[in-house]
């Protein structure tokens, strides 16, 4: 599902962020991607993403090789990668409702659909009575769950979260990792960049480490 | 994917335009202004260009009422002149000919001047015959009238062919010249239009960085992060073109008194052409064009820098 061949990245001016990385990770696979801060995580997350591009090497998506996609398709494609962030993102001048239907109405579905899948991704997350609410007023476990909801509720073969769990406690962060893990369980590829050590040592799941931008440990 | 829907798509189309309606009507002091700005811009060229048209109406007027004189030469005698008026008046170009043999010019001369009793002291009448012609109200345009004038004039009983239409050529040229002047200053404001409209524009987009950065990740293409910019860029347009439609209006009505009164003192024709309908059509459709065109500029040159990372 997201395969990677002997890829570098580099930042201009600045030194190799990845070097030389090469992994597969296979379809309906979950996964940690662990190492200290700056170890390159967020930077591997983006190349899946598309938000950067690699500076060597191959990237392959879903069997698309993501050098060869042209700029203008970058759209379309991400509609197929859910993306969780350590900050939640989420749009603090409407409501949840609205928030977790943007990737649908960017889509185009249809006002019904909207609202049948928006609540079907909310239910998922145990936040079904809060649709009508403002983000600001949710906690940051919340929050977290309104991304995630977001980002699954196009159905997308991969989710990729970074530190997902970085600004919450261990017990919620225990939530939002059986969150991650019921989607894989439906056959969604999980990728979870984390240093939270103690909580990805409790998971029985494959660990990519990274130091200084190469491969350690997988 | 789903599949492309025209419906929903019509539907997305009519819902940003309204959402962006609301963003103005949100702030309605700020969005006041810029459409402001942008009527008086619309409204000045406008105005001007409906001054210029009742001005050509006006001179056209004039023209119409012009005449050509025909001086013969003095050896030619009364009858040989009431001949050629004759002629000339089956001319198709003329639509009206008046013969005034020397006698006649003296008399008139004498009543219009008062000087009879030093007419009187000359030895003969130094005056001579005159033919006026009036010609068709169709020969209006300057080269027609050169053209009979040239014909006339190379008649062999003519001394003088005479139009007495230099000012009106003159005005004629001053009105070009307002015409252009016009046509430069509405290049300028339209200008100053995209300027204003883009730089709200740039604004907006700044305002909405966390929200373009977030669809942007989410899989917004440019064409939808750009909608709704465009829709705002749409509204100033047209309500600045409305706005420019009742100034022009009001300004209009505000001369209409004066104007039509010193057209009754001159007992002309002339009375103020508004032009309100096609003002109507063509301000809202010059804004909108400038406000989208605007909003395009200062998306495309803005939305590049907003990008995930």
């Amino acid at each position: 599902m997201i395969q990677f061949n002997e890829v570098y990245k580099r930042y201009a001016g600045q030194q190799e962020a990845l070097s030389g990385l090469s992994f597969h990770l296979e379809k309906g696979e979950m996964a940690f991607l662990t190492g200290h801060s700056g170890a390159g995580k967020s930077t591997l997350l983006k190349l899946i993403a598309l938000i950067e591009r690699s500076t060597h090497g191959q990237v392959v998506v879903n069997n698309q090789n993501l050098g060869r996609l042209p700029k203008w398709k970058v759209p379309y494609y991400r509609r197929k990668i859910g993306l969780v962030f350590q900050d939640h993102n989420l749009l603090h001048d409407r409501t949840v409702f609205d928030n977790v239907a943007l990737p649908l109405i960017i889509a185009g579905e249809n006002h019904r659909e909207i609202g049948r899948r928006v609540r079907a991704a909310l239910d998922k997350v145990g936040l079904l009575g809060k649709e009508r609410s403002q983000p600001i007023a949710l906690s940051g476990g919340e929050q977290q769950r309104v991304g995630i909801a977001r980002a699954v509720v196009n159905r997308p073969p991969v989710l990729l979260a970074d530190e997902p769990t970085g600004n919450l406690d261990p017990l919620l962060s225990e939530e939002i990792m059986g969150l991650f893990e019921q989607f894989n369980q439906v056959g969604v590829t999980v990728f979870v960049a984390s240093h939270d050590q103690e909580l990805i040592g409790r998971l029985p799941y494959r660990r990519i480490t990274l130091k200084n931008g190469r491969l350690a440990t997988d | 994917m789903a599949l492309f829907n025209v419906d929903n798509y019509l539907l997305r189309h009519a819902q940003v335009a309204l959402a962006s309606l609301g963003d103005l009507w949100r702030q309605p002091l700020a969005s006041l202004i810029t459409v402001l700005v942008i009527g008086i811009a619309l409204a000045l060229p406008a105005g001007l260009y409906v001054l210029q048209n009742n001005i050509e109406q006006l001179s056209g007027q004039w023209q119409q009422a012009t005449r050509i004189s025909l001086f013969l030469k003095d050896n030619v005698k009364d009858g040989r002149g009431q001949q050629i008026a004759e002629q000339l008046s089956s001319w198709p170009d003329i639509k009206k000919v008046d013969f005034q043999s020397s006698t006649q010019s003296l008399q008139e001369f004498r009543d219009l001047s008062g000087l009879g009793e030093v007419l009187d002291s000359l030895p003969e009448n130094p005056l001579p015959a005159v033919i006026i012609i009036e010609p068709v109200a169709t020969v209006t345009a300057n080269d027609a009238h050169a053209d009979l004038l040239q014909r006339l004039a190379k008649l062999q009983e003519v001394d003088l062919a005479q139009l007495d239409m230099q000012w009106l050529q003159r005005l004629q040229k001053l009105n070009e010249t307002g015409q252009r002047g016009i046509a430069v200053l509405a290049a300028m404001l339209s200008l100053s239009v995209l300027l204003v409209i883009g730089n709200t524009i740039r604004l907006a987009i700044l305002n909405r960085k966390t929200e373009i950065k977030v669809i942007k990740l989410v899989g917004g293409t440019n064409a939808f992060v750009r909608r709704p910019f465009l829709y705002t860029g749409f509204w100033y347009g047209l309500l600045g073109g409305v706005i420019a439609w009742l100034t022009v209006l009001i300004a209009l009505l505000i001369i209409s008194g004066p104007v039509n009164q010193l057209a009754a003192l001159y007992e002309s024709q002339f009375s103020l052409h508004w032009l309100s309908g096609v003002l109507f059509i063509a301000l809202p459709l010059c804004g909108l064009f400038l406000g989208v065109l605007g909003a395009w500029l200062a998306v495309g040159r803005h939305l590049s820098a907003i990008e995930p990372s």
